[in-house]
Formats: structure tokens, sequence, C-alpha cells
């Protein structure tokens, strides 16, 4: 598809009540970009300044050839001209219309935009067939951010911005969106930089990142790439660490009710799940806790997912109990978190062979 | 039955000073609702005036400001050929200046509510600034706006201080409801006088109930 955004250059400055964001970047846009940093790291800030809802003090923003900001030369391209599609936190549907007097605001003003993209098939993207005649206060928190997702879509976005939109809603309500956040943007082609916080959302839905701390980019690139190369740990709030390994679908089980997957040799198995087609090759998230050491192969353990490995790296908390320890197991690697007593009960050093016993993972986009 | 032509002359400039003010307001609501300007109190403050002044002394100064020796007054002589003070024209410019508050403040807080949040979600829908008040802001403080529409005709219906001050007592020009009011007490007609001040007495309680319910049908509907 022609006129697709592939590049986006930010280039910002700007600092807000004591804090400032410094970002200096040229994102290559493809699929699903993660924003991610812990809160006030300036994610929204940035997003903001992208959608031109507000603006930086200093810099240049640009989708490809075409320049949103330059501070150079005083250019300051009004938001509702960019071409970007925005979906906040909080929905911000119009209250006075319906569900389908929202999309059709959206789709009414953008009838000459970017990406393709009919009435009907952005219904049918988020799913909303059955709520077009429904009043707004009615709504769920899930079916408000559905609606937001295909109202986006209609202003036939060249960008879409995704600020949280999953921060708030119940577990029901995010295992309920995020489908359609996933396929949303690879179906219409559309790339997408997506604000989170938490690293498990990030995973489902990117396959690139860029990492904020303190209003200042600190990576970007790939997801598994920057996972493995940065220490993510400090960035969350709540203290959570993990790692992300890639491996080859092989097949299902209907009757234990699993999925068989192979990481560089290892079996592993996963709940169910036949959209997974055999050969495709997935994404999983670890979570570091979800992740016990054996020096020995355990046997009569109901852990069904062992991964034989060396250790690569120890790193332990001096100020807390815990200890992250990095087994590598070939091209994968994946962070355990034990504790410092476990570290010198076991007598664990860099070099040796160990089993990572893995409890849960999660699949990743 | 009281001569109608008081009540007549009183709801034509209630609701010519009505049409007046909403495209005033509109744009200074939505400014003031909007502004980080150190002028905001100011502006705010000169807005609310006529509620606190006296109407003697609105209707002194336009009195002095309308007349045809006065830059205002005189200019208007040269454009229409009549003067402003004790004119129906004259009238219109005081309950434009007396009733300002009551249309600015309800759709104020009105545009306050709405918020900046459903502006830039037009925004990023392609709706320009316009587009998205028109089309977004406006429809969303309806309540406010008639409220506004509301309080300020029936408070220009009311209004005689300043009636009197600038207008005087013309038949059919500027002798409003209040104003025939006054002369049937002074000359004592009770009967004309209680019928007109019944008529409004009645008028102001149905507006009252008028205002009070839309704001809660309004508010059931929307939850």
């Amino acid at each position: 598809m022609s006129g697709l955004a592939e590049t986006l250059c930010v280039k910002v400055r700007m600092a807000r009540d004591g804090f400032c964001l410094r970002v200096d970047a040229t994102l290559a846009l493809d699929g699903v970009t993660a924003v991610f940093g812990p809160s006030g790291s300036g994610k929204t800030t940035l997003l903001r300044a992208i959608a031109g809802l507000d603006r930086p003090d200093h810099g240049r923003i640009a989708l490809d050839e075409e320049v949103w900001f330059d501070a150079d030369s005083r250019k300051f391209v009004s938001p509702h001209r960019r071409g970007a599609g925005y979906m906040f936190q909080d929905a911000r549907l119009f209250s006075h219309l319906d569900v389908r007097g929202n999309l059709t605001f959206s789709d009414r003003r953008s009838r000459d935009g970017g990406a393709a993209v009919s009435f009907d098939e952005a219904v049918e993207a988020a799913g909303l067939a059955g709520l077009l005649d429904r009043s707004i206060g009615g709504l769920s928190g899930g079916e408000r951010q559905r609606v937001a997702l295909a109202r986006t879509l209609l202003a036939r976005p060249r960008l879409l911005l995704l600020d949280e939109p999953l921060t708030g809603l119940d577990r029901a309500a995010k295992r309920e969106i995020l489908p359609y956040l996933r396929d949303v943007p690879a179906r219409f082609g559309i790339p997408a930089l997506f604000v989170s916080h938490d690293i498990e959302e990030v995973s489902a839905l990117a396959s690139r990142m860029l990492v904020l701390r303190d209003g200042e980019l600190i990576a970007h690139g790939p997801l598994s790439e920057v996972m493995q190369t940065l220490d993510l740990a400090p960035l969350m709030a709540d203290g959570t660490t993990g790692s992300l390994v890639e491996a080859v679908v092989t097949g299902h089980d209907a009757s234990l009710g699993t999925t068989g997957l192979d990481l560089a040799g290892i079996a592993l198995s996963l709940p169910l799940d036949e959209r997974l087609v055999a050969g495709r090759t997935v994404r999983l998230f670890v979570d570091a806790r979800d992740v016990a050491l054996a020096t020995v192969r355990p046997e009569g353990i109901s852990i069904r997912n062992i991964v034989a490995g060396k250790i690569t790296q120890i790193v332990a908390d001096r100020s807390g109990p815990h200890a992250d320890v990095t087994v590598s197991a070939g091209p994968s690697r994946i962070k355990a978190r034990i504790t410092r007593a476990a570290l010198a009960g076991l007598e664990l050093k860099e070099g040796q062979e160990v089993f990572a016993l893995v409890k849960a993972m999660s699949l990743a986009a | 039955m009281p001569d109608l032509g008081p009540v007549l002359l009183s709801l034509q400039l209630a609701a010519v000073t009505t049409l007046i003010l909403f495209v005033l307001a509109l744009p200074l609501a939505w400014w003031l609702a909007n502004t980080r300007s150190v002028l905001k109190p100011v502006v705010e403050a000169v807005t609310a005036l006529p509620l606190v002044l006296p109407p003697t002394v609105i209707g002194f100064y336009l009195l002095i400001a309308l007349n045809p020796n006065a830059p205002i007054g005189g200019f208007w002589v040269t454009l229409t050929g009549g003067t402003l003070t004790f004119s129906f024209a004259g009238l219109v410019a005081g309950s434009v200046i007396y009733s300002l508050p009551f249309m600015v403040q309800p759709v104020q807080s009105a545009f306050e509510s709405v918020g900046r949040g459903p502006v830039e979600a037009a925004s990023m829908l392609r709706a320009s600034p316009l587009d998205a008040f028109f089309n977004v802001v406006m429809p969303q403080s309806v309540r406010g706006i008639i409220t506004a529409c509301v309080l300020t005709f029936a408070h220009t219906i009311g209004e005689f201080g300043v009636v009197l001050m600038i207008g005087g007592n013309i038949p059919d020009r500027t002798r409003v409801v209040s104003i025939a009011i006054f002369e049937h007490v002074e000359v004592q007609s009770y009967e004309q006088a209680h019928w007109l001040s019944a008529g409004m007495l009645v008028f102001a309680f149905l507006v009252l109930i008028g205002v009070y319910a839309i704001n809660r049908s309004w508010r059931v509907r929307t939850g």
C-alpha cells in the first residue's frame, strides 16, 4: 500500500512543570512499537507531542517526508491536519452521540484519508456489530475502548497513537480488547505507537519498543533485542522483570489441551491455542518470578517446561533478598528471580549448567 | 384587560437581547473557559459587574455614553438618523450589557465542564477547531446554553432601572411591562397593575420551573 508511514523522526525537547522530555530518534515504524517506561517517564508527553496536542519547545517531528513540527522554521501542523489517530486512556467518546454517531463522526471527516478502511470493516475489526445503536452511557470499559478503536480507525490515520488504552480496565476487559488491538495494525497496514507501563501488554502487542526513563530515550529497536540488552527491572513499577524467548510451534494435543513448542531443541508446552499454526515462530514472555532453578534435572515434578542451559549472568541485589540469574539455552536467554539465600545454598556460578523450571509463560505478539 | 402594548414590547426586547447576547457570549465564554491569560480575572470581573452594580449606575453611564453628543450616541445618529437614548435600540444596548452575565456565566461553566478532552478527541478525528466547537462542544453544552438563553430572556423582561434611566416611558417605544406597572401604581390604577404584576409573577414562575425541569431531565438522561 502506498502512502503508508515508514519512519518517524522525533527530535523534541519540552519542559512541563519541572519535567523535561528529551528525545532524539528516528524510529522505523513497523507494526506495533511499544513506548515503555514507568509512570512519569514522559510516554504520554511524547505521544501528545507527536499528535500535535502539545507543542514542544524545540525540535522537529516528521513522518516520512511530511514535517509536522519544526521549531527552526516555526512550522506547526495542527493536530487535525496530521492524519494521526489517537486512542486515549479514557476513550473520550462523544456522549451526545450513540455508537454509530461516534463512528460516523470520524468516517465523514476522513473520506480522503490515508488507509483504506470501510465503515463495515472498522465495525467488524472492533466487534461492534451488535452495539451500533447503543448509547455511550451504557457501555462497559472494554466496549468503550473498542468503540474508540473503530472510531480511530475510521479517521483513516497514517499512524496510530495508542495511549494506554488498556490501563484502568479489569483483566476480563483487557482480555476482551487485546485481540482487537493486536490484529488491527497489521490488518490495515497502519503502524502504531503503543504506550504502556505493563511489560506483559507490551510483549503481547508489540514487535518493536522504545524505552523512556525520566524523559530520556534509553533504548529502541526490535522488542526481543531491547528486552535482552536492557535490564528492564528498574523500569517496572512493581519490580518485575522477565525475558522474551522465541519458539517454534510444533503442534497441538487436543486431548491434553496443550500446544507444543520447540525452543532450541527443547520441547515446551502451552495451554492449547489453536490459532497458532504449526511451524510459526512465536515469542513468549517469561516473568522472572515464574522461573525456578535446579542444579540437576528434577524428577517427579509437575512443571512441564524445563530448559537446560548455562548461567551467563548473576545480578544480586545487595539491598534486597533477590538475585536475578540469566540462563542461556542456544540463542535464548531466560531470567530467573531467586532468593540470595538460594543462590548461596546452591552455590550457583556463572558458566554453570542448570535447569530452568518455567511455571508460566504468556504468548507475545 | 390591560393594554398589551407593553407586554409585546417587553417580549420583543427580550427576544432581540437574547439573540444578540447569544452571538456575543459564545466566543467570550469559550475564551474565558479556555484562556490562561492573566487578563481572565479582569474580563470575568467586567462581565459580572452588572450583577452587583445598582441598575441606576449602569443606566446613568449608559445615558452619558449613548446621548447624541457623546461619541457612541453621535455615531448612532449619523448612522441611523435616530438617537439611542429614549429609543428601542437604546433599550437593546442597555439590556445587552445588563443581562450579559446571565448569558456568559452558564455558557462558560457548560464549556468548562465539557473540558479539553472531547475537543482533543475531535481534533484527532480530523475535525478543525471550529468544526469541533459546533459539532462537539455545542451539543455537549446544550443544557447550559438553553439555561443561559432562558435566564437572559427572563432577566431582560424583568429589568426596570436601566430601562427607566435610558428609555423613559414612551408608549410603544420604551414602555415595557415593568415601567407600565410602575406608572399604573403611580396613578393608582391598581387593577391594571394587578393584571401585569400577576402576569409577570406567573411568567417568572413558569420560566424557573422550565429551567429546573430542563436540568433535571438532562441529568436523568445522561446519568
